[in-house]
């Protein structure tokens, strides 16, 4: 889904809460009432505050521990590692062999482990077979290596339409794959996390794993682009 | 038999529409995704009672929510599910005194080796796998959880009932069928099971291409 655009508030936000409390008095159909979060505002900015206000005033969480996990995630851990892992498996056949045969061994000893990459299988695209990966059931993703998905990888059309129109989908990517190149998706069902290593674009043969690095974009490590000249 | 969630395959949704966009759209994005990391520190859940959880929202809320407000309104039943919080707390948006997990909750210097820990699901199982790659497999149809009627389960409706190959073996890994519901770990053996996909589709969008699952050892009968 994409997220809908909300407008600029004009009001305090306990404006919002007051004015939910009592059109929840009133008859509707909207929520689900044996589900408790249908008890919270609607908003999911006030839904949020309230389980952190109550959570925190509990002694269940610690605002300075959510401020770490957001700085990890939106600072630390992102595409870029999963860059130099597609770098160095280009231009270290070594390195390529050993990631193809056990990748979470092989990136852990980068630095590159933990949660949501637990288990992490590399795929590597060939003139023969391109790999792309999906998670139909949910967002499954490789966040060691790629951070936390973009949100066309955790929407409802790329979640319904990867695995039956996989050309459909490259080609609103800008991605056309030569005629007799096989599509193989991954549907990431269970914890093991797929890493895609595209194939080594052309011309840049004499080009060292970190001048490589800005070459190998997220989407191409997804199977949904392709790398190229960094701009 | 299916839940919402469960949309591989699905007609009707339109153009995927990638777009520049910073890591967290809105900053309660970020808020969502910390909070709900923090309160799963508390160990009152698994991960896939708290997929479960988001899989159980009604066909119409899962529909309209965003992805951060699935997580969030998720995890507001499972902390009243788990006795966290109680329905009058998140009625009244405000905690009703310390909790006795209060020694649980996870410190900022604890986050690094909270995120770097993860969850393993990998598992020794007592019994040798039964299939071996190249091995014919065909999946269970209808997809469901055999211990519980509505229950989570990892197979996709779309690949019940479908003749695949085993193309790897994983070892043992956390059955989420029996996870989700407080059944306890039972370990499977895991495997990669490859599909033509005109076995799934009736018709391939191109002759030879192929879709992985990655699938329990008892989802599965030779074929």
């Amino acid at each position: 889904m994409m997220f809908r655009p909300r407008g600029k508030r004009s009001f305090p936000l306990w404006t919002g809460w007051v004015a939910w409390r009592i059109i929840d008095s009133m008859p509707h159909d909207h929520h689900d009432h044996d589900h408790a979060h249908a008890v919270l505002p609607p908003d999911p900015a006030l839904r949020v505050k309230a389980i952190e206000t109550i959570l925190t005033q509990k002694g269940l969480i610690d605002p300075a521990a959510l401020d770490e996990i957001i700085d990890t995630y939106e600072n630390r851990i992102g595409p870029k590692n999963g860059a130099l892992v597609v770098a160095r498996a280009w231009t270290d056949p070594e390195f390529r062999a050993a990631l193809l045969d056990d990748a979470t061994s092989v990136v852990a000893e980068l630095g590159f482990y933990g949660r949501q990459g637990e288990h992490i299988t590399a795929v590597e695209n060939t003139p023969e077979q391109h790999n792309m990966v999906v998670c139909t059931l949910c967002s499954c993703y490789p966040w060691p290596l790629l951070g936390i998905p973009p949100s066309w990888y955790k929407s409802d059309a790329y979640r319904a339409r990867a695995v039956r129109e996989p050309r459909k989908v490259l080609a609103e990517f800008g991605v056309a794959l030569p005629e007799g190149t096989k599509v193989r998706v991954w549907d990431s069902t269970a914890e093991m996390r797929y890493l895609v290593i595209p194939m080594r674009p052309e011309g840049t043969e004499g080009l060292s794993e970190e001048d490589l690095i800005p070459w190998v974009t997220r989407d191409s490590m997804v199977g949904t682009g392709l790398p190229g000249r960094p701009e | 038999m299916t839940r919402v969630h469960d949309m591989g395959g699905r007609f009707g949704d339109g153009p995927v529409a990638p777009a520049p966009e910073p890591v967290f759209k809105q900053e309660w994005h970020a808020r969502a995704l910390a909070v709900t990391l923090a309160a799963g520190a508390l160990g009152q859940w698994n991960l896939d009672t708290s997929r479960h959880s988001r899989e159980r929202l009604s066909p119409s809320d899962y529909a309209r929510f965003s992805y951060f407000e699935k997580w969030i309104s998720a995890l507001a039943d499972l902390l009243e599910e788990h006795g966290v919080v109680t329905r009058a707390e998140l009625a009244a948006g405000q905690g009703d005194g310390a909790s006795p997990l209060a020694s649980r909750a996870l410190k900022a210097d604890q986050v690094a080796g909270a995120l770097a820990r993860g969850g393993p699901a990998d598992r020794p199982v007592a019994s040798g796998p039964r299939f071996a790659p190249g091995d014919g497999v065909r999946t269970r149809r209808p997809a469901r959880n055999a211990f519980v009627p509505g229950g989570h389960t990892r197979l996709p409706a779309y690949a019940a009932g479908a003749v695949g190959r085993i193309l790897h073996h994983h070892g043992g890994h956390v059955l989420p069928d029996a996870n989700a519901h407080g059944l306890g770990e039972a370990p499977e053996h895991l495997y990669t099971v490859v599909f033509d996909a005109a076995e799934l589709w009736g018709t391939a969008e191109r002759a030879g291409d192929e879709v992985t699952c990655d699938l329990w050892e008892s989802y599965l009968e030779p074929a």
